[in-house]
């Protein structure tokens, strides 16, 4: 029993932990009374957009495709969510039971969309796709926008049924555990493994057997479900939900804090996901009327000096040196393994990869009887 | 008559997003990314005229104001924003054109303000020809985006800076090494998309003079579409594009029931035509090697 624990990577765990005992800590100081509901809603805030940033992570930085629509997702669920719990609060009240069912018919026609979404991406790439889930967003947002008022609400907007507010946001964040669940031993299993080679180079994928069409689908439908459960939430977080609020322009915000946390880092999602709402919510308060645009402003600049930060290519070998891993390592150099630290300094850009010419012509070639002996013998 | 008006207007509001769908092509085709922020050149633009014409109330001073004031913008946000970035991922510099997108739309906002600005650029009555009535404004954009165009495509085919381009964008590597500037061809590109944003500016403005700080956000993403439906990265695959989406926009606008699904219905067209051609109508075919 003792082994099996110590075999257990707690890395890959420490996420769940940390959430969970975030919730637990929450969840006991609701029930005492002691949150106030402004910062009850920032839960769910969080939650929804941790969800959201996870999800599209997986399509941007692991499957390394472009999704401009991921708002797209999340206005079909919060819409059918909400249609859905709106039909049911007559029949089963709004109780834990047709919030799930909410909860499943959202995710799951967000899901069916992922699909729809999910095919042209097998013949488009890059850019095109881009532009492809950028105008399902923009589609869908204008159907709702202009449905009937029987129907989904119209310009107007759905009201919703809201839920206890007490346990919705723990709701949430289970939400979020069980995402992270699928997410996360999706990416660390070989399908993971597979989706990464696809982001890393299609075509030797392809040649190595891996079914890019499976994979693909896969993952758009995928996120697509986890974006359809946050907007269920969202709707009933909310009293009405209108098509305005998921425009192109949340779909990029919800970008922004998946390329912020860093591409292919879950965790790097999550913190960049809680921060941003946190700081989004804080900077509200503090910056209102004509100052509210220097959140906007502070917002581009900072994406614009890190992204160039990031992957500028004349700033390589000044991230290298200035990395927070080199500077973990210099505070953590009394404990650091010799071995272990030579291997990770290797310097794997300098391995000679091109066979040097002046080394090839000074090597003497000296033609031996025995390799020569068959061709004079045809000669002869 | 009222198919012949449409069509015009069609043709006209075409015209303007042929000149918008120019600037992304081209900027695609030469430095291989997406101008996101090329919509919000439009915007700037329209404020410089604003500005112009509060001091002299002059026009096409305020146009000449704002096409320079385009450039050297279009340039400064390549030069610092985008350069550095050239030879990293795609994603990387499209998510920086998105940063400059909300820089210039945040800005805009903090020294103008958020109410709507209006800016009459100039008071035209209808041309009558027997029993068609057409707006001034329609014939200006339009007799103005057909010379834009045809002097755009004989620059790039007659004149050696044009020629230049092309190679640029058929094979960066192979035209530096026949002697071409790279980073001069790119820049050359980015002022020229940018000062035709500043004429799409005036164009919009004659339309509806109301001028806010989003002007250029929904036209611009609706110019790539166009441009990719045309097939990005071709001059004349954008004009088609623009063309194509400015007449689906005038028609479909003419009955009341379509009205409301205008955008969708657009954005449709682009998935369907993506369907069938992957890379738009014009588009060429790149095969990918290892």
């Amino acid at each position: 029993m003792a082994k099996s624990l110590k075999n257990i990577k707690w890395k890959h765990y420490l996420n769940y932990i940390v959430i969970a005992v975030v919730t637990i800590l929450f969840a006991i100081m609701s029930m005492s009374n002691a949150l106030t509901s402004s910062t009850i809603y920032l839960l769910e805030k969080i939650a929804i957009a941790v969800l959201l940033t996870v999800s599209l992570s997986v399509v941007v930085g692991f499957l390394g495709e472009l999704s401009l629509g991921h708002a797209g997702f999340m206005c079909v669920g919060a819409y059918l969510g909400g249609k859905t719990a709106c039909l049911l609060e007559a029949s089963l009240g709004n109780g834990i039971l047709s919030l799930l069912i909410s909860l499943l018919v959202g995710g799951a026609v967000a899901a069916l969309c992922g699909v729809i979404i999910g095919l042209p991406a097998l013949r488009l790439k890059g850019d095109y796709l881009a532009i492809v889930t950028l105008a399902f967003g923009e589609i869908v947002r204008s159907l709702f926008l202009n449905s009937s008022d029987a129907s989904f609400g119209g310009p107007l907007g759905l009201d919703t049924p809201r839920y206890d507010k007490n346990v919705l946001f723990i709701i949430a964040f289970v939400a979020v555990l069980i995402c992270l669940a699928v997410i996360q031993n999706l990416i660390r299993s070989k399908h993971g493994r597979a989706i990464t080679s696809i982001r890393d180079n299609e075509i030797a994928a392809r040649a190595t057997g891996i079914n890019i069409t499976k994979y693909k689908l896969t993952v758009f439908t995928i996120a697509a479900f986890f974006a359809g459960i946050a907007g269920v939430l969202y709707s009933y977080s909310n009293y009405t939900i209108q098509s305005a609020k998921f425009n192109y322009n949340y779909s990029i915000e919800i970008l922004v804090m998946v390329v912020l946390g860093g591409m292919g880092s879950i965790n790097g999602s999550i913190i960049a996901a809680t921060l941003i709402t946190v700081l989004d919510v804080e900077l509200q308060t503090i910056l209102t009327g004509e100052t509210a645009v220097l959140q906007d402003l502070l917002y581009a600049l900072i994406l614009i000096v890190l992204v160039v930060y990031n992957n500028a290519p004349a700033l390589k070998a000044f991230r290298e040196r200035n990395s927070m891993k080199n500077f973990l390592r210099k505070i953590t150099k009394a404990k650091h393994d010799p071995a272990h630290r030579a291997d990770d300094e290797a310097k794997w850009d300098r391995v000679p990869t091109k066979i040097e010419m002046n080394e090839v012509l000074s090597t003497e070639f000296q033609p031996t009887m025995s390799t020569l002996e068959p061709d004079r013998k045809e000669d002869l | 008559m009222e198919i012949i008006e449409t069509l015009i207007s069609g043709l006209s509001s075409g015209g303007t997003y042929a000149m918008i769908a120019l600037g992304y092509t081209m900027v695609y085709g030469i430095a291989k990314m997406l101008n996101f922020a090329h919509g919000d050149i439009i915007m700037v633009g329209g404020y410089a005229i604003y500005t112009t014409m509060i001091a002299t109330k002059n026009p096409i001073l305020g146009l000449g104001v704002a096409i320079i004031f385009c450039m050297l913008l279009g340039i400064s946000v390549e030069k610092i924003a985008y350069k550095p970035l050239r030879g990293a991922s795609p994603l990387a510099v499209l998510i920086t054109a998105i940063g400059v997108s909300y820089l210039l739309q945040s800005t805009a906002q903090m020294i103008f303000g958020t109410a709507p600005k209006m800016v009459i650029v100039a008071e035209m009555g209808n041309m009558e020809i027997g029993a068609l009535k057409i707006p001034y404004y329609i014939i200006v954009t339009l007799v103005c985006s057909a010379i834009v165009m045809v002097a755009l495509t004989l620059f790039v085919k007659k004149t050696k800076t044009g020629r230049a381009m092309v190679a640029v964008s058929e094979d960066r590597g192979a035209a530096q090494l026949m002697g071409i500037n790279v980073n001069r061809i790119i820049m050359i590109t980015f002022a020229i998309g940018s000062a035709l944003a500043a004429l799409a500016g005036f164009f919009m403005l004659m339309k509806a003079p109301s001028l806010t700080n989003t002007l250029g956000a929904m036209p611009g993403i609706k110019a790539f579409t166009a441009a990719v439906i045309g097939g990005i990265g071709s001059i004349p695959g954008a004009m088609i594009g623009g063309l194509l989406l400015g007449i689906v926009e005038a028609v479909t606008s003419k009955s009341a029931a379509i009205a409301p699904y205008t955008d969708a219905i657009e954005f449709l067209i682009l998935i369907i035509i993506l369907l069938v051609r992957p890379t738009g109508i014009l588009g060429k075919v790149r095969r990918e090697k290892v």
